[in-house]
């Protein structure tokens, strides 16, 4: 039994551990599209990317993931999601990639808004083209800000990862849920908490290591 | 010739008029001081010379060849204002040194992609990275540094901090080298050690533009002294005639306003 409960839960970590990458793959490119977006100095498209923010971070990303998945062809009258576990699936890592890519692009614009305007004017007095300073001054500088808060949200998506099933996306908490009902098992439950804590623990030691790496400077 | 004549410069910044017309010129070799209170002006003009402000009015001519005419309609492309700006160099109150990059590497940055950008790179990219390794190895130790090459800017004091950043733009071999208030972010007791290397520079001949609250350097070092307020030249000559015997009210009043402080 053992053998087949555990069987079952790495199943379903995989699938969650699915839904991490592709978001992250995902998200992360959009973020930084997003960020420029709520920067841009055409008012117009400022303040829809601003709304489009405000929206997605303002309701549950549950909510989002049931309006993605059935939206379409309920609205619509066109399912574009396909029948099945695949087209749940990828109505799952849309609305996740949409939802994280918000909350990325605010870290991105905040990390961007830090840097003084001080070293910008330095690379230019330099002589420096605009790309030179962002990938030679100003990128570095970036990132070392940001990773504490992406951390922060990268851990918190180990954990929604959970929220797919309620489009019916196999994961983990959803393969030790079953195991209630079908053989009255608890454990099984409790033990899909492991998995997150030894994964979110790793994620926590390479964060940490990469929080170190980009100690050797002060912004 | 003059290596630097500036014309006419005007800037407002909405309602303000910051600058209300400025004229000089300077010589190769000269040192200009500006003096003034805060809010003169004096900063912005300087940004204006390193083409980090946009001018209203005005010209700004470098060796005879003019570089901007505010009057032109024509906008400089991104490429010739880079070019242009290099004619000047501009030292900080704030330093912004590049917090990741040692002393070392923060001199070599701009030339090194100044050597990268070269369509008719030299065939030997190895010596010609060493050599600006030389040279920016040569600047620090003109600055006093040569113990701290690969120390990161948080690990220097503000005073060894402004050493580097004034290494970093004499590397780019500036007509005119600029300084925004060099002193004013130090502690009183590292003020000397910039001051003496500005010093130094200023008994080489390097042509400088110097913007300053520290009056007694200014009167020693300069060769020119101009006196700002509210957006103009009030008055514009030797330290001597400045500082010494001014008729101008104006200059009187900042000048004891100023003893009274000292």
């Amino acid at each position: 039994m053992f053998q087949t409960v555990i069987n079952a839960l790495n199943q379903g970590f995989f699938k969650s551990l699915e839904i991490f990458v592709l978001t992250l793959i995902g998200a992360i490119p959009l973020g930084l599209i997003i960020s420029f977006g709520s920067r841009s100095v055409f008012k117009p498209l400022k303040y829809l990317v601003k709304t489009i923010v405000w929206v997605v971070r303002g309701t549950p990303l549950m909510l989002q993931l049931l309006i993605i998945y059935y939206g379409p062809g309920m609205l619509l009258k066109n399912n574009w999601w396909g029948s099945g576990d695949e087209g749940r699936f990828v109505a799952a890592i849309i609305a996740f990639i949409i939802n994280y890519a918000c909350y990325f692009s605010e870290i991105f614009r905040g990390g961007i808004e830090a840097i003084p305007r001080g070293q910008y004017e330095a690379g230019q007095v330099l002589g420096m083209t605009k790309s030179q300073i962002f990938f030679k001054v100003t990128l570095l500088q970036v990132i070392k800000r940001i990773v504490p808060p992406m951390g922060n949200e990268i851990i918190t998506l180990v954990k929604d990862t959970s929220l797919a099933r309620i489009i019916s996306v196999y994961e983990l908490i959803w393969a030790g849920q079953r195991f209630i009902k079908g053989s009255g098992l608890i454990w099984p439950l409790f033990f899909t908490g492991v998995y997150y804590l030894v994964f979110n623990g790793l994620l926590t030691l390479l964060l940490g290591w990469v929080e170190k790496k980009l100690d050797y400077f002060r912004v | 010739m003059a290596v630097l004549e500036v014309q006419n410069i005007r800037k407002s910044f909405g309602e303000l008029e910051v600058l209300q017309g400025i004229d000089f010129s300077l010589e190769k070799g000269e040192t200009l001081a500006i003096i003034g209170s805060s809010g003169s002006g004096k900063t912005t003009l300087l940004r204006c010379l390193n083409f980090l402000e946009t001018l209203d009015a005005g010209r700004i001519i470098v060796n005879g060849e003019q570089l901007l005419d505010a009057g032109d309609a024509r906008k400089l492309s991104d490429a010739e204002i880079r070019r242009d700006r290099l004619h000047f160099g501009l030292v900080f109150q704030s330093f912004n040194l590049f917090p990741q990059y040692t002393a070392l590497q923060n001199v070599m940055l701009a030339p090194t992609l100044q050597l990268k950008e070269q369509k008719d790179a030299p065939t030997d990219r190895k010596a010609a990275l060493a050599q600006i390794e030389t040279r920016a190895k040569a600047l620090l130790e003109q600055v006093g540094l040569d113990e701290k090459l690969h120390y990161y800017p948080h690990q220097l004091s503000g005073g060894q901090q402004q050493r580097v950043a004034i290494a970093r733009a004499l590397i780019l071999e500036p007509d005119i080298l600029c300084f925004d208030e060099p002193t004013s972010a130090l502690d009183p007791e590292l003020t000397g050690e910039v001051l003496k290397v500005i010093r130094a520079l200023a008994e080489e001949h390097m042509t400088m533009v110097i913007v300053t609250h520290e009056m007694a350097f200014a009167r020693s070092v300069a060769d020119q002294v101009i006196f700002m307020d509210g957006g103009v030249i009030v008055e514009q000559g030797t330290p001597e005639e400045v500082f010494g015997s001014t008729q101008q009210e104006r200059t009187k009043q900042f000048l004891a306003r100023y003893n009274e402080k000292a």
